[in-house]
């Protein structure tokens, strides 16, 4: 009888201790149990993505629709290639622009999508073209200046 | 030094190896509840206590800025990644170290172990193994009770009686904290402070001189060199998993 309440009580140690885990998962760190509607990678180049980290977000209009998943650099052309991860819920015009943002003025950076008109649709792989690149602060400063200097 | 860290490698070696069979799971389960269910009243007691002052503090600074949504966010980053691993692998081995450490070193001084081996049976197998288990299984699953409770106490302070939003409150804590990110390194963070922790306390009670005062000595060593090891670990392991500063 004696061995058996212990055991109890270790099983319900146990148990406790993978629902906090599930706790952990759902309620803090959100991830939904349900699987989303999937989603599709677009390309897009940049002459300069300051800032940008794997995960940022990718918005429009205001709303995340979708995650940086890759940061690479094009030597070639010197240019920075972000893969976005793009919720499939979310159809994007062919012509749609995507510009380095940055929330509020401490907050971290993050890639707007500013939609087209265009009739056809992105597709899994396609690459954004018309990009606008991070503002930066430095060089900004720097133009100013300049500009003080010349006049 | 080297000798004594070639010393306890070898008992390390030899517990991890006779990992509880089928036979010895009743003595694994006695042990996991000797270190882990009765932990649990220290554990949940720091962590609501922690919680609490963490949401406090975290408040009146983000009051100022009008931020008070994030106190739930900077409550689940602080305790995933820092205070939970540390804090309950500091208490664990205050808690369950030192009397792993004194009950092997007194088996030890009135010569049980040696009369275990001398009628065949491993003192390693027999004694340490479970002991060893039970630590690495209980401590990750304490570190997670700790932190699930300190951010429910934090919760209690800021929504119920602070007033934050309690629908902002989580929202934003579901925002910034992810699952691999924060969860899963802090769990690793865990991981590595168990094997420590009960590493060390079997260890000293194992190498304890057999006199009375040997074993005060070696749990004192337990507490004082768990602790080290911790933080130790703790700036390494943060440096590691987290100091990707690019």
């Amino acid at each position: 009888m004696r061995i058996r309440t212990l055991e109890i009580s270790v099983g319900a140690f146990m148990l406790t201790g993978f629902l906090a885990l599930l706790f952990l998962a759902v309620q803090v760190s959100g991830i939904s149990l349900e699987r989303g509607t999937g989603t599709y990678t677009v390309e897009a180049r940049f002459n300069d993505v300051a800032g940008i980290r794997p995960r940022a977000k990718v918005n429009m209009a205001g709303v995340t629709v979708g995650r940086v998943t890759d940061i690479r650099v094009d030597s070639e052309y010197a240019e920075a290639i972000l893969t976005l991860e793009i919720d499939s819920a979310v159809r994007l015009p062919t012509d749609t622009g995507a510009a380095i943002q940055t929330e509020g003025i401490l907050g971290g950076r993050y890639v707007a999508l500013l939609p087209g008109v265009d009739d056809d649709y992105l597709a899994e792989g396609d690459t954004i073209t018309y990009t606008q690149s991070a503002m930066v602060l430095e060089n900004l400063i720097g133009d100013f200046l300049i500009n003080i200097g010349g006049s | 030094m080297v000798e004594t860290l070639g010393r306890s490698g070898i008992v390390l070696f030899w517990s991890v190896w006779g990992v509880p069979g089928r036979k010895g799971l009743p003595l694994l389960i006695h042990q996991i509840y000797q270190v882990g269910v009765l932990s649990l009243a220290i554990i949940v007691l720091s962590a609501l206590s922690i919680g609490a002052v963490l949401a406090l503090q975290f408040y009146t600074q983000l009051h100022r800025f009008g931020a008070e949504e994030t106190v739930g966010l900077g409550l689940s980053l602080v305790l995933l990644r820092e205070l939970g691993p540390v804090v309950t692998a500091l208490l664990f081995a205050g808690r369950a170290g030192s009397a792993v450490t004194a009950e092997i070193g007194l088996m030890k001084a009135t010569d049980q172990l040696s009369s275990m081996a001398m009628m065949g049976v491993d003192p390693l197998r027999r004694i340490v193994a479970p002991r060893l288990w039970a630590g690495f299984i209980s401590l990750p699953l304490l570190a997670l009770i700790f932190s699930m409770v300190a951010i429910w106490g934090g919760g209690i302070v800021a929504v119920d009686w602070l007033g934050v939003d309690r629908v902002s409150f989580w929202a934003v804590m579901q925002e910034g904290t992810d699952i691999w990110e924060d969860v899963g390194k802090g769990m690793l963070k865990c991981v590595v402070f168990a094997l420590v922790v009960s590493w060390i306390a079997v260890f000293q009670g194992y190498d304890a001189m057999p006199t009375a005062e040997g074993i005060s000595k070696a749990t004192t060593r337990t507490v004082v060199l768990s602790s080290i090891m911790i933080l130790a670990l703790d700036f390494v392991l943060t440096l590691v998993l987290y100091g990707d500063f690019n």
